[in-house]
C-alpha cells in the first residue's frame, strides 16, 4: 500500500501556516441561523465530492411532519423523553454546523432525549431501531445522549428501510464517563441520509463512535469531536461497503481544544462495481491551547473491482507545536496478488482467497468495535457483500491470472 | 507413489527491456520417497524453477513439462497443484493481516482435503505440529506472519508442511536467515515429513550447512538457468570445499 503524496502535502502546508483561525477553515462556524448556512453550489470545500442532484432536495429542507419509526430496547429506568429545542439548547448540545444538521434541528418534528445518569453502568447495549416507509416526504431527525458523570454505556443506531433523511445527535459526555456509540447505516437502495453525531469529551471520559454503512444511495456522516475538558480521550471507528452506484462519505473532525485530549481515528472501506464512491475526509484541528494531545488517523480501502473511485484525504491543522504526537496514514490498494499467491498455494481457493483477505482486513476494526452482537452480523454482513460480487460475475482487479492454466 | 517430472522447463519474465529467460531447459526426476537438493550461486534461478513449478503469475513457461505422478501439473491452477500434493515453503511467506493462524491452517486442510478436520483432532494436531516446531499454541492467534520473526515465519511454514501432507515439498531456501538453533528445528520437521511413506522433497539451498541435518539423495548443482551436474551428497561436499567456482568458470567459457 502506497502512503498519498496528497496527504505529505497537506501535513506540510499545515506546518507551514502559521495564522490562528479562530476556526478551523475545514469547518464553518456553528450556527442555528439556516442563512449562515446556504444551500451549497457543489464547488464548496465542504461539498465538492457530494453529489447534490442525488440529495433528491433534502437541503432544499421542505417542511415535513414525517417521521422515523422508533423502536428501542432501553434498560429499566432508561427512557426516551421528547424536549423542546430551546432545552435541547440549554443541555448543551453542539450546534450544526452545516445545513443539513441546522435544517435537522430546524425542522425535525420532535427533540429526543436520552439521558443515562451519573454513574449508571449499563452493560447491555441500548439500540434505537429507526426505519422509515420511503422515500416520498423529507425527514429531519434531533437527539441528544446525555451521559453523566462515570456512567458507562453503549448506545446503537440502527438505520434501515427506505427515507430521505437530514438528521443530527449530540452526544454530551460527562466527566470520567465511558460511552460507546454505534451509528449503523444499513438502508435501502434508495435512501439518503445526511447526518452528524457531534460529541463533547468530558474530563478523563473515553469515548467511541463508531460509524458503519453498507446501504442507501447516498450517506453522507459527520462525526465531530471536541472536548469540554483535559484528558479526555475519543476512538474514532468506521467501516463501509459501497457497492456499484453507492456514494458513502465520512468527514471526521477531531477538534483538540484542550490540553492532554487524545483522538484515534481509524476507518476501512471495500469498493465494488461501477461507479461504487467512497468519501474519506479526516480533519484533526491542534488548537493553540491544545498542548500535549495525542491524534492519529487512518483511512484504507481495498478496491474489489475496476470501475470504483475512493477519495481519501487527511487533514491536519496544528497550531502548537507541544504535543506528544500527529501522524495519519491514508491507502487504497487492490488485491494483493502476493497475498493471493500465498493463500492459493495452500490449496485454498481463488474465490476462498479473497474472501480471507477482506475478511481479515475488516476485521481487527471489528473486533474494536466492541459489541459482540454486532460483531458476528458485521462479519456476515461483509461476507454478504463479497458473495454478491462473486455472484454478479464481477471481473475482480488484483487476479494474477494463471501461466499456462485452465482455471 | 509420489513422482515429481521436470524435463526441459523453460521459463521466462517480463522484464522492461522485454522478456528474459531464466530457466533454460531444466531437466530432474524426484522419484519416490527421494530428497533431491538443489544448489547454486544466487541469481542461478533456484527460487524461479520453486516458484514455476507453484505457479507463480510472475513466471510464464514456455517450454517443457512438469508432472506429479503423470498429472499435467502446468496446466492446473495454482490451488489445484496445491490440491494435486505440492507444497512450496516460500522464502518470504506472505502476511495476511487479520487472519488468524488458526483460521488459515483451517481453511487450507479443509480445501486440501476436500472436508474440513475433525475439531478434536485438529486442534490436537495443530498444537502438536506448533509444539514440535518450538511454537508456543497463542502462536495460532495471531495473524499469519504479521510480526513474525524470520524464524517464525520459516518454522510456520514447515508447520504447515507437516499438517497439508503433501506428496512433494518444495523447500526454497528454508535456511536462510536461519540460527543454528532454529535449523535444527526446522531441519527435524522436513526429516519427519520425510519418514512419511513415499514423499518427495526438493530442497533448494544456496549453503551445504543444511545438508548435514537433512541428507539429500541426489545433488544438483544449479548455475545460470539449468542444472550443470548432478551427483550424490559427495558432491555437495565438494561445493562445500571448493564453492561454486568450478561451474562457474564452464559457464564463462560456454
Amino acid at each position: 500500500m502506497t502512503v498519498t503524496d496528497a496527504a505529505r502535502e497537506s501535513v506540510e502546508s499545515a506546518l507551514e501556516q502559521s495564522s490562528t483561525p479562530s476556526f478551523s477553515h475545514l469547518n464553518p462556524p456553528p450556527s442555528y441561523d439556516l442563512g449562515d448556512h446556504p444551500a451549497p453550489t457543489g464547488r464548496e470545500e465542504i461539498w465538492r465530492f457530494t453529489p447534490l442532484k442525488r440529495l433528491r432536495g433534502l437541503l432544499d429542507g421542505e417542511a415535513s411532519e414525517t417521521q422515523l419509526t422508533w423502536d428501542a430496547s432501553l434498560p429499566e429506568g432508561l427512557q426516551l423523553q421528547e424536549i423542546s429545542k430551546d432545552e435541547a439548547r440549554e443541555l448543551g448540545e453542539l450546534a450544526p454546523n452545516d445545513r443539513p444538521s441546522a435544517l435537522a434541528v430546524d425542522r425535525a418534528v420532535r427533540t429526543v432525549l436520552l439521558d443515562v445518569p451519573a454513574e449508571r453502568e449499563l452493560d447491555e447495549p441500548v439500540v434505537l431501531r429507526l426505519s422509515g416507509e420511503s422515500v416520498d416526504d423529507l425527514v429531519y431527525g434531533h437527539l441528544v445522549l446525555r451521559v453523566g458523570a462515570f456512567a458507562k454505556v453503549t448506545v446503537v443506531l440502527e438505520h434501515t428501510g427506505s427515507a430521505r433523511y437530514a438528521a443530527t445527535t449530540s452526544v454530551l459526555v460527562g466527566d470520567g464517563a465511558q460511552v460507546d456509540v454505534v451509528s449503523l447505516q444499513d438502508w435501502d437502495d434508495d435512501a439518503v441520509h445526511l447526518g452528524r453525531d457531534a460529541i463533547r469529551v468530558g474530563r478523563d471520559a473515553r469515548v467511541k463512535h463508531t460509524s458503519i454503512s453498507f446501504g442507501g444511495d447516498v450517506v453522507r456522516m459527520h462525526a465531530n469531536v471536541e472536548y469540554a475538558a483535559p484528558g479526555g480521550e475519543a476512538e474514532l471507528l468506521g467501516l463501509y461497503f459501497a457497492d456499484a452506484g453507492q456514494h458513502l462519505e465520512h468527514r471526521l473532525f477531531a477538534d483538540h481544544n484542550q490540553p492532554r485530549t487524545k483522538s484515534n481515528v481509524v476507518y476501512k472501506g471495500a469498493l465494488q462495481g461501477q461507479g461504487a464512491h467512497t468519501v474519506w475526509i479526516g480533519n484533526v484541528l491542534i488548537r493553540k491551547v491544545a498542548e500535549g494531545i495525542e491524534t492519529y488517523e487512518e483511512n484504507r480501502n481495498l478496491v474489489l473491482t475496476d470501475g470504483c473511485q475512493a477519495d481519501s484525504v487527511p487533514n491536519l491543522e496544528i497550531e502548537t507545536g507541544e504535543i506528544e504526537g500527529a501522524g495519519h496514514a491514508s491507502a487504497t490498494a487492490r488485491f494483493d496478488d502476493e497475498q493471493l499467491f500465498y493463500l492459493r498455494s495452500r490449496g485454498v481457493s481463488d474465490e476462498e482467497a479473497r474472501r480471507l483477505v477482506l475478511h481479515g482486513f475488516f476485521q481487527d476494526l471489528i473486533r474494536k468495535v466492541g459489541v459482540p452482537s454486532l460483531e458476528e452480523r458485521l462479519t456476515r454482513t461483509v461476507e454478504a457483500e463479497l458473495a454478491k460480487n462473486v455472484r454478479a460475475g464481477l471481473e475482480p482487479v488484483g487476479t494474477g491470472g494463471t501461466p499456462g492454466g485452465t482455471a | 507413489m509420489s513422482t515429481l517430472e521436470i524435463k526441459d522447463l523453460q521459463v521466462q519474465v517480463a522484464t522492461e527491456d522485454g522478456p528474459k529467460e531464466i530457466l533454460k531447459g531444466v531437466t530432474l526426476t524426484i522419484a519416490d520417497g527421494e530428497t533431491h537438493a538443489i544448489m547454486g550461486p544466487n541469481g542461478s534461478g533456484k527460487s524461479t524453477l520453486a516458484y514455476s513449478i507453484a505457479g507463480h503469475p510472475k513466471y510464464e513457461i514456455t517450454g517443457g513439462t512438469v508432472t506429479l505422478d503423470g498429472e499435467d501439473v502446468l496446466a492446473m491452477s495454482v490451488d489445484e497443484r496445491a490440491r494435486a500434493g505440492l507444497f512450496l515453503a516460500m522464502q518470504y511467506p506472505v502476511e495476511v493481516p487479520g487472519v488468524s493462524v488458526a483460521n488459515f491452517l483451517r481453511t487450507a486442510k479443509t480445501a486440501i482435503d476436500g472436508e474440513a478436520p475433525k475439531l478434536r483432532t485438529w486442534v490436537k494436531d495443530v498444537n502438536k505440529a506448533l509444539g514440535d516446531l518450538d511454537l508456543d499454541p497463542t502462536f495460532s492467534q495471531r495473524s499469519v506472519n504479521e510480526g513474525f520473526s524470520g524464524g517464525e515465519k520459516k518454522r510456520h511454514e514447515i508447520a504447515q508442511l507437516e499438517l497439508l501432507d503433501p506428496k512433494v515439498a518444495i523447500l526454497d531456501e528454508t535456511d536462510s536467515g536461519l540460527d543454528i538453533d532454529a535449523l535444527k528445528v526446522v531441519s527435524e520437521g522436513v526429516n519427519r515429513f520425510r519418514g512419511r511413506e513415499g514423499k518427495g522433497v526438493l530442497l533448494i539451498t544456496h549453503y551445504t550447512r543444511i545438508l548435514r541435518y537433512i541428507q539429500p539423495d541426489r545433488v544438483h548443482v544449479f548455475v545460470a538457468g539449468k542444472v550443470a551436474e548432478s551427483g550424490g551428497p559427495e558432491l555437495a561436499e565438494e561445493l562445500e570445499a571448493n564453492g561454486y567456482e568450478r561451474f562457474l568458470g564452464e559457464k564463462a567459457t560456454a
